[in-house]
């Protein structure tokens, strides 16, 4: 994807009329593009080429990256220095906040500090308790939640406060995102909740893993009857499954994923399970292509972050664009 | 499971309970005047014992003084380690317990049965609830609601922020 407006690498887009931010990711959505979005693992190290080697397994496969903010409660580089590192490349980056590490005064200043240096998209996630990572003895913070957190975003930005109603005065331009998990109990409550992170400023949203299709239409019939696949942009969660094994462990231990026994099936009948995951996955694509108001898809592939250029080009659901990455921009400058 | 028990007579009875808060609410709310009188600060932690005896029986309720039981379905979301004002999060297990707590069913998912169990059901439950004012705990939230009832000006020091 190569925009018009265009600029250097590490610059921002122009914001166009109507948009928040000036990010790839808002300016595909409100193109009507049907978007890709992975996960980055954010290294267990301080080597920026990690950082960098990483990024580049996505280059011209996806519209943004998200960069994880200690998922699962374990420790590792920050959603914020990834973001930081990756935008001066030129990347466009999706930064996770979660509310179990940082108050309000922290994550008011680094909003102001992502946006200042590129960081076009936030998703607000209330994020895991600290019992389920590395550091179980550490102190969960938990001063706002996801849906406070998106209020309190979008009020710097919209109206240039911070919740002590102190004036910003230049606000963070920011396309705001939650998490969505459709398939956790209560499952009447889940739509609900989205309209309220929707009312909250969501303007897009990453499901949880959509493995039941299903489940998932069934939440999408839901959410379309609530009129908010016209009011937030939906990108529902795939990722591949590594093995019957894995399948099994995330089934029984991952809260909000839910994994049908004919999936399972499916792998353990396989001679090559892992090959097997990605052609679930792929089909799993095609089937969340056609369910109405889902407007991309959000992979989240932890160390088989390779597979995803395969998963991504094979489906087709880039309908022919090719998103922006490092070396085609270079390419492109120099023909110019 | 059985440490909950209480906990979850009062969602069943979240209708109930409702209607004799609101009522003990507009007594409180009458006596307003005698309340200035003596001084609401002078008030404030008499009020909090009995509040934290009653509720603390009924909701294991944790005295953040700005309670949200009215819009909780009568369940307590300062029992969630999260301390979710908003939930449930994604992480509620597959039987209704917490993620983080698997001995505990979430305090969310009773959130939403009491709330269906109240009259006015829907709307609360789908408001969007501010974040915590941690200068509040340990406040009698019972007489704050008769404050904020008569507009009368908030005792806690609040300190106004300069534009």
């Amino acid at each position: 994807m190569w925009f018009d407006d265009e600029p250097p690498a590490g610059e921002n887009l122009p914001i166009l009329p109507g948009h928040v931010s000036p990010g790839r990711l808002e300016r595909v959505l409100r193109a009507g593009g049907f978007a890709v979005t992975a996960e980055i693992a954010p290294p267990d190290s301080a080597n920026p080429i990690e950082v960098y080697e990483r990024a580049a397994m996505f280059d011209g496969h996806v519209d943004a990256i998200n960069a994880t903010d200690g998922s699962g409660a374990n420790c590792h580089m920050s959603s914020i220095s990834v973001c930081s590192l990756l935008t001066r490349l030129g990347y466009a980056m999706t930064m996770q906040i979660s509310c179990r590490d940082r108050n309000r005064i922290a994550i008011q200043g680094d909003v102001l500090g992502a946006s200042a240096m590129g960081v076009a998209n936030i998703l607000c996630l209330t994020g895991d308790g600290v019992e389920s990572g590395d550091h179980p003895e550490a102190k969960p913070v938990f001063d706002l939640d996801s849906i406070t957190t998106l209020e309190i975003i979008r009020g710097m930005r919209d109206d240039c406060r911070f919740l002590s109603g102190r004036r910003i005065t230049s606000p963070p331009q920011v396309f705001l995102g939650a998490a969505a998990t459709p398939f956790a109990q209560p499952l009447e409550s889940r739509p609900l909740r989205l309209a309220k992170k929707v009312a909250a400023g969501a303007q897009f949203v990453q499901t949880q893993y959509c493995f039941d299709i299903g489940a998932f239409a069934t939440y999408m019939e839901q959410v379309r009857g609530l009129g908010l696949h016209e009011a937030v942009f939906i990108l529902a969660g795939v990722g591949p499954l590594a093995s019957a094994r894995s399948a099994e462990w995330i089934r029984s231990h991952v809260p909000g994923v839910h994994i049908p026994d004919s999936i399972i099936a499916r792998l353990k009948g396989a001679a090559d399970q892992p090959a097997e995951g990605v052609e679930i996955c792929k089909d799993l694509i095609h089937q969340i292509r056609e369910i109405e108001g889902v407007h991309g898809i959000h992979i989240m592939a932890y160390r088989h972050e390779h597979l995803i250029g395969e998963i991504v080009q094979s489906t087709g659901v880039l309908g022919g664009r090719t998103p922006w990455s490092p070396a085609r921009a270079a390419g492109i400058r120099a023909v110019e | 499971m059985n440490g909950y028990r209480m906990r979850h007579w009062s969602v069943r009875h979240a209708r109930g309970l409702n209607l004799l808060y609101r009522i003990f609410q507009g007594v409180l709310n009458a006596l307003h005047p005698l309340f200035r009188r003596i001084g609401y600060q002078r008030l404030d932690q008499g009020f909090l014992k009995v509040e934290k005896l009653v509720k603390g029986f009924l909701f294991d309720s944790q005295s953040c003084g700005q309670c949200t039981l009215s819009y909780t379905g009568m369940s307590c979301p300062m029992n969630c380690p999260k301390h979710i004002r908003n939930g449930p999060c994604g992480g509620v297990r597959a039987d209704g317990s917490c993620e983080v707590d698997p001995e505990m069913p979430c305090v969310w998912v009773a959130a939403w049965e009491g709330n269906r169990r109240m009259r006015q059901n829907e709307q609360v439950v789908r408001l969007v609830l501010p974040p915590m004012d941690r200068r509040l705990q340990n406040t009698s939230a019972w007489l704050r609601e008769v404050r904020n009832y008569h507009h009368y000006p908030e005792l806690d020091p609040v300190e106004s922020h300069v534009v």
